[in-house]
């Protein structure tokens, strides 16, 4: 279904790239399921939306897989695609690793927004792709994050964002810094509409993109075991020199302290974003 | 190993008596070398005062973390009178790494906020070396309101390494409560001012700059992660951060240039703590005509001007 819903859907071996795994000399239409080690095949994944049918574990999925999962079929309308990075900063080797990775997964940045009906009602969408230099926020996430609330307001659509990402990108410098402000500005101006914002918090989501547009929603859902926090777990090692919990940072951990409104489990993401979306609309949206 | 201390000035020290030593000996010993002297003497100002006006980045990393360096509190004593520290987030706790009060700013009633990294070992424990925790946050959120209740201005002064990155801080949402004090800021009906005077260290950093006016002191700097944590991420290697600092645009100047900065505050030859008095004075006199400035802006005009500096941040291309 997803395949024929985007042709340029590509299936996308996991964990790393199918390129990783062929390297190892394992085989790119099998994977391990790194929490209960049964052994998935890339069909079985795919059908499964990327979980593990076994113990649940999820898996990371791409933007589009992403969109196809939530999209009602053949609805979703790009934005902004042509929107590109460049080197500010000419930092060295940045160009180069910008055209690798937009080569490797399709995508022209890490985040992937347009509109699309949602068990009927029209939404503004955005989904970062971690695969995507980590899924960091530089001047062109800011930028689609800002005009994904901003058309949201024009078309008094809801907006949901589903976040996956490490933070600002460094190779952006300040610039990268400062669209968290920028995207905070804009989404108070979207919260003054009267509009529902709802984020998604995938693994990872972390420092200036967890600072910022990802905990400004109205509603915060989380997926199952997703890493969520400002500091990275390494940092925060290096500085204490602790044991950290088990569940630290966890999903669950941030349930637990009164950050989430709900974790989701994957196979009920596209009928829970339905019923919110008709609380708030009475279904009448489009 | 990286460099903890900016050394310049010690090894300039160092030159500096040893010049003294020659000259005494040679003195001594009847040699009339004044002539000599007296040129070596100009050659050796010279080199140092153009060394202070072609630092490095890396250089001025260590400047804006110099022991010595005035910190916010000498400021705030310095430029407000009347000052009342207020505390506490009401609801979890009063975190010392984060200052805010009321003052008088020249006959202004205004609310002021800012890093507290502390003199010496005991004060920096105490205020965790300015680094804040969600609550210092969420009491600048409190203290932000209060002002736009009361219609009072908003200085703030920034010196940090960085929010702190700790258990106690993720759990308790360190980055909801900065998210937060960015969206505050950014329409908060009352005029801002920040004013960078030392380190100003990421996402930590920012929730105290989101302004009407980003005034930074010329060797303050800001970044988007500290050098060092930027050379282990991308270089996996924490000993390059002095190259990294030479990318990644963090002086007032570059700054300035990327539309971030606003204004530039110099400081004296050597730095800050070289004239405190008249760094302080000058960063007085740029608050006061920046506030001035702002004060005389219709308050609608004043928020939408600040949306669009912010709403026009970055850089790409829209193909």
């Amino acid at each position: 279904m997803l395949k024929s819903t985007f042709g340029r859907q590509k299936l996308i071996p996991i964990p790393g790239s199918r390129e990783s795994l062929e390297d190892q000399g394992r085989d790119p239409g099998q994977a391990k399921c790194p929490s209960c080690a049964r052994r998935v095949t890339e069909s079985e994944l795919i059908e499964n939306h990327k979980v593990c049918p076994e113990c649940h574990y999820h898996f990371p999925m791409t933007a589009w897989e992403r969109i196809g999962l939530i999209a009602d079929p053949g609805s979703f309308q790009e934005f902004d695609s042509g929107l590109k990075s460049i080197n500010v900063l000419e930092f060295p080797e940045y160009d180069e690793r910008l055209t690798a990775v937009a080569e490797r997964t399709g995508l022209g940045e890490a985040l992937v927004t347009g509109k699309c009906k949602i068990g009927g009602c029209w939404t503004v969408l955005g989904v970062i792709d971690s695969r995507f230099m980590m899924g960091s926020m530089g001047s062109v996430v800011g930028e689609k994050v800002c005009r994904a609330a901003e058309r949201a307001s024009e078309y008094k659509y809801p907006l949901i964002i589903c976040a996956a990402s490490g933070g600002a990108r460094m190779q952006e410098g300040m610039l990268s810094l400062m669209q968290m402000a920028k995207t905070a500005a804009v989404l108070d101006r979207f919260h003054q509409q009267g509009l529902l914002y709802i984020t998604l918090l995938t693994n990872p989501t972390t420092g200036g993109v967890s600072a910022s547009f990802a905990s400004l929603a109205d509603i915060i859902l989380a997926e199952p075991g997703a890493l969520i926090g400002f500091a990275g777990p390494r940092v925060i090692k290096q500085t204490i020199s602790e044991v950290l919990p088990a569940d630290f940072q966890k999903a669950e951990f941030l349930l637990k302290h009164g950050m989430l409104d709900r974790i989701v489990d994957r196979l009920e993401l596209k009928d829970t974003l339905e019923r919110l979306l008709r609380l708030h609309l009475g279904g009448k949206n489009g | 190993m990286v460099k903890r201390h900016f050394d310049y000035e010690e090894k300039y020290q160092n030159l500096q008596g040893k010049f003294e030593e020659l000259r005494e000996l040679s003195e001594a010993m009847q040699f009339d070398l004044n002539d000599e002297f007296k040129l070596m003497e100009e050659k050796i100002k010279d080199i140092r005062d153009n060394k202070y006006h072609n630092l490095t980045p890396w250089e001025k990393i260590l400047l804006s973390r110099h022991p010595e360096r005035p910190a916010v509190k000498d400021y705030i004593e310095f430029l407000f009178n009347d000052w009342i520290e207020l505390h506490g987030d009401r609801s979890y706790g009063e975190d010392s790494a984060i200052i805010g009060g009321i003052a008088d700013f020249q006959g202004i009633a205004v609310s002021v906020l800012g890093h507290q990294k502390g003199k010496g070992t005991n004060q920096n424990l105490k205020n965790n070396f300015g680094m804040p925790h969600p609550e210092g946050y969420r009491k600048v959120e409190r203290l932000l309101h209060q002002a736009e209740k009361f219609k009072r201005p908003v200085i703030t002064l920034v010196d940090t390494p960085g929010a702190y990155p700790g258990v106690g801080a993720e759990e308790r949402g360190q980055a909801w409560a900065i998210a937060k004090v960015l969206m505050t800021l950014s329409r908060i009906q009352v005029p801002v001012i920040a004013v960078v005077t030392g380190e100003g260290g990421s996402g930590g950093a920012l929730a105290l700059s989101v302004s009407d006016r980003l005034l930074m002191l010329s060797n303050s700097v800001f970044s988007v992660a500290s050098a060092e944590a930027c050379a282990s991420i991308l270089w996996k290697d924490a000993g390059r951060a002095e190259e990294m600092a030479s990318f990644l645009k963090i002086t007032a100047q570059d700054l300035q240039q990327m539309g971030i900065a606003d204004e530039i505050i110099e400081e004296p030859l050597g730095g800050a703590h070289k004239d405190f008095k008249t760094t302080a004075a000058d960063v007085q006199t740029s608050i006061s005509r920046n506030l001035d400035e702002l004060l005389s802006i219709d308050r609608n005009q004043l928020l939408e001007q600040r949306f669009l500096k912010l709403r026009n941040l970055g850089q790409f291309l829209d193909e």
